[in-house]
């Protein structure tokens, strides 16, 4: 059984005219590094607030169809047991920090959940390491930068150790080294551990490539559901305004003008100089 | 023009986010401002509107020093919209939020109407003339911000993480827009760290570096040195990263326009055939 299976989910906040998503079925399995994607407002977050039972069990509204989490139906299913099994970093981290220092802040959902002390003391020292945040612990969150609250966000939900960790937009507000890095941790993550990942990204350049299945929406609907590759050098995903990674647009642009560079879909710079450096040694 | 000479700034708490810096944007120039967290970028630019005052040296727009003349003065000459839209927003309505400061400018209502009218269309904005901005989606409220800044028409704008939370589309209508404005010979100052849309763009590219600046010209030279970004936190354009990766004699590595890229790579692979 998948890990995540949602049948028609559609949902409407309170109050609204239409609903933000609408007749969503997607399937993820264990493992996947799954990259969601689509314009502003076409039910990115959305989506993403129903794999913890945030909506509808905390953003009330109304809620159709199925859908199942770890095998337990996130719609009714408590929200701190759900928690176990789904951490969420969301877009703006100030929403989610209120501890008065880093520690406490990464420590808090372990306490929660009763952790012994040395197993906590592990766990917050491994998720600040991971993040780049060590030497930040004594600090308030409340008087660091954007980027650095980001990374103090991760940290806190990375320290729970769930299955699937999901992150809307989590490195907005870094310089893209430090974006980077923190993309490298959660898929070496995923790869070395087996922690299934959701990125809502709109910077495909910088994440196409750790991503083995992608998800583009709009309007509320899933529009491409399946493998990166294929997904990307399909040419409708560009009526959408889905920012194609540079390496894959140029890739398009050599064939078109005659470059026989085969067709596996280059998703990074280094995959498309590799097929150039190939293309040349003939 | 904006003339930045020798300035230091420091925090109240102590820390020294400028650490000497000296700049020259002349009319019409279109400047990407660019560096690692904290590199002292934004710090830097308000000072162009006099929202801080160098603890030395001097900041002068049009030849007057920025500690000479009234922060209202300075903000009719220079249009500063903040990274987060929600520092800048208060009004009721879309509309009120423009008035604002053209009502404290002194300009007549009919003026106003005008104005509000022209920013509202240029934005895309007119169906929420007489919505609360709070109802508005953040790139909606960012494009608020933006129209209010524009209504009363600065000679330079200053934008800060203009990108942030910008879907593909969002980012390519900036753009154009940015463009626009500089045909009308606007001064246009992008705080920035996406290296995608600076690449796009082709501004001339300032980098900074604890409380300094490091460099200092061409995106395309600027952005295609590893070392050089490296030292900001900066990722290099995807473009570049090929090139640098192909790393092949006879082929320049300082090349970030898609279109420059196909020429050159399809002349590399009909000469090596």
């Amino acid at each position: 059984m998948a890990l995540i299976e949602t049948k028609s989910l559609t949902y409407s906040y309170p109050g609204a005219t239409k609903p933000s998503i609408s007749d969503v079925s997607i399937k993820v399995e264990k493992g996947e590094f799954v990259l969601i994607t689509g314009p502003s407002g076409c039910g990115k977050t959305t989506l993403c607030r129903t794999f913890n039972g945030l909506i509808p069990q905390f953003y009330q509204g109304e809620l159709k169809g199925e859908i199942t989490v770890a095998g337990l139906d996130a719609a009714k299913h408590p929200t701190y047991e759900m928690a176990r099994h789904v951490g969420l970093v969301f877009q703006n981290p100030e929403n989610q920090l209120f501890a008065l220092s880093v520690e406490k802040d990464v420590a808090f959902g372990l306490e929660n959940l009763g952790y012994p002390r040395d197993e906590m003391r592990k766990r917050v020292d491994w998720a600040l390491n991971l993040t780049g945040i060590s030497d930040l612990r004594d600090r308030s969150p409340h008087e660091m930068s954007g980027g650095q609250q980001q990374r103090v966000a991760i940290a806190a939900v990375l320290a729970m150790q769930p299955e699937i960790i999901v992150l809307d937009e989590p490195t907005s507000f870094l310089d893209p080294l430090s974006a980077q890095k923190i993309f490298d941790v959660i898929h070496e993550l995923n790869k070395n551990l087996g922690l299934t990942v959701i990125l809502v990204e709109h910077r495909l350049d910088l994440t196409a490539k750790y991503a083995n299945h992608i998800i583009i929406m709009d309007q509320g609907k899933v529009r491409f559901d399946g493998e990166t590759r294929r997904i990307l050098s399909n040419e409708e995903t560009r009526l959408i305004g889905v920012g194609i990674p540079k390496a894959t647009l140029l890739y398009e642009m050599l064939n078109k003008d005659g470059a026989n560079l085969g067709t596996v879909t280059p998703l990074s710079s280094d995959e498309l100089a590799k097929m150039l450096l190939e293309v040349m040694k003939h | 023009m904006l003339t930045v000479e020798n300035i230091h700034y420091a925090y109240a708490s102590g820390v020294e986010a400028l650490k000497g810096v000296s700049l020259t944007v002349k009319d019409g120039e279109f400047v990407a401002v660019m560096g690692q967290n904290g590199a002292g970028k934004t710090t830097l630019v308000k000072h162009f509107n006099g929202l801080l005052k160098p603890s030395s040296g001097r900041v002068l727009i049009d030849d007057v020093e920025t500690t000479k003349t009234s922060v209202a003065a300075l903000a009719k000459t220079v249009g500063f919209v903040f990274q987060n839209p929600d520092h800048q927003l208060f009004s009721e309505t879309v509309e009120e939020e423009i008035a604002f400061a053209l009502k404290n400018f002194g300009y007549e209502p009919a003026v106003i109407e005008d104005r509000i009218t022209w920013a509202v269309n240029l934005l895309g904005l007119t169906q929420y003339r007489k919505t609360s901005p709070f109802m508005l989606s953040g790139g909606e409220r960012k494009r608020v911000a933006l129209a209010s800044v524009l209504s009363w028409d600065p000679k330079v704008l200053v934008l800060d993480e203009p990108t942030i939370g910008q879907d593909h589309q969002q980012k390519e209508n900036l753009r154009q827009f940015i463009m626009q404005l500089q045909t009308q010979g606007k001064t246009i100052v992008v705080v920035t760290h996406d290296v995608e849309f600076v690449a796009e763009c082709n501004p001339r590219v300032v980098l900074m570096r604890e409380g300094k600046i490091i460099a200092d010209g061409e995106g395309k030279n600027i952005l295609t040195d590893p070392q050089m970004l490296e030292q900001s936190s900066i990722v290099l354009p995807q473009v570049a990263q090929v090139f640098t990766y192909l790393n092949l004699p006879g082929l320049p590595k300082n090349v970030i326009d898609l279109y420059e890229a196909k020429r050159l790579l399809l002349k590399m692979l009909e000469t090596s055939q």
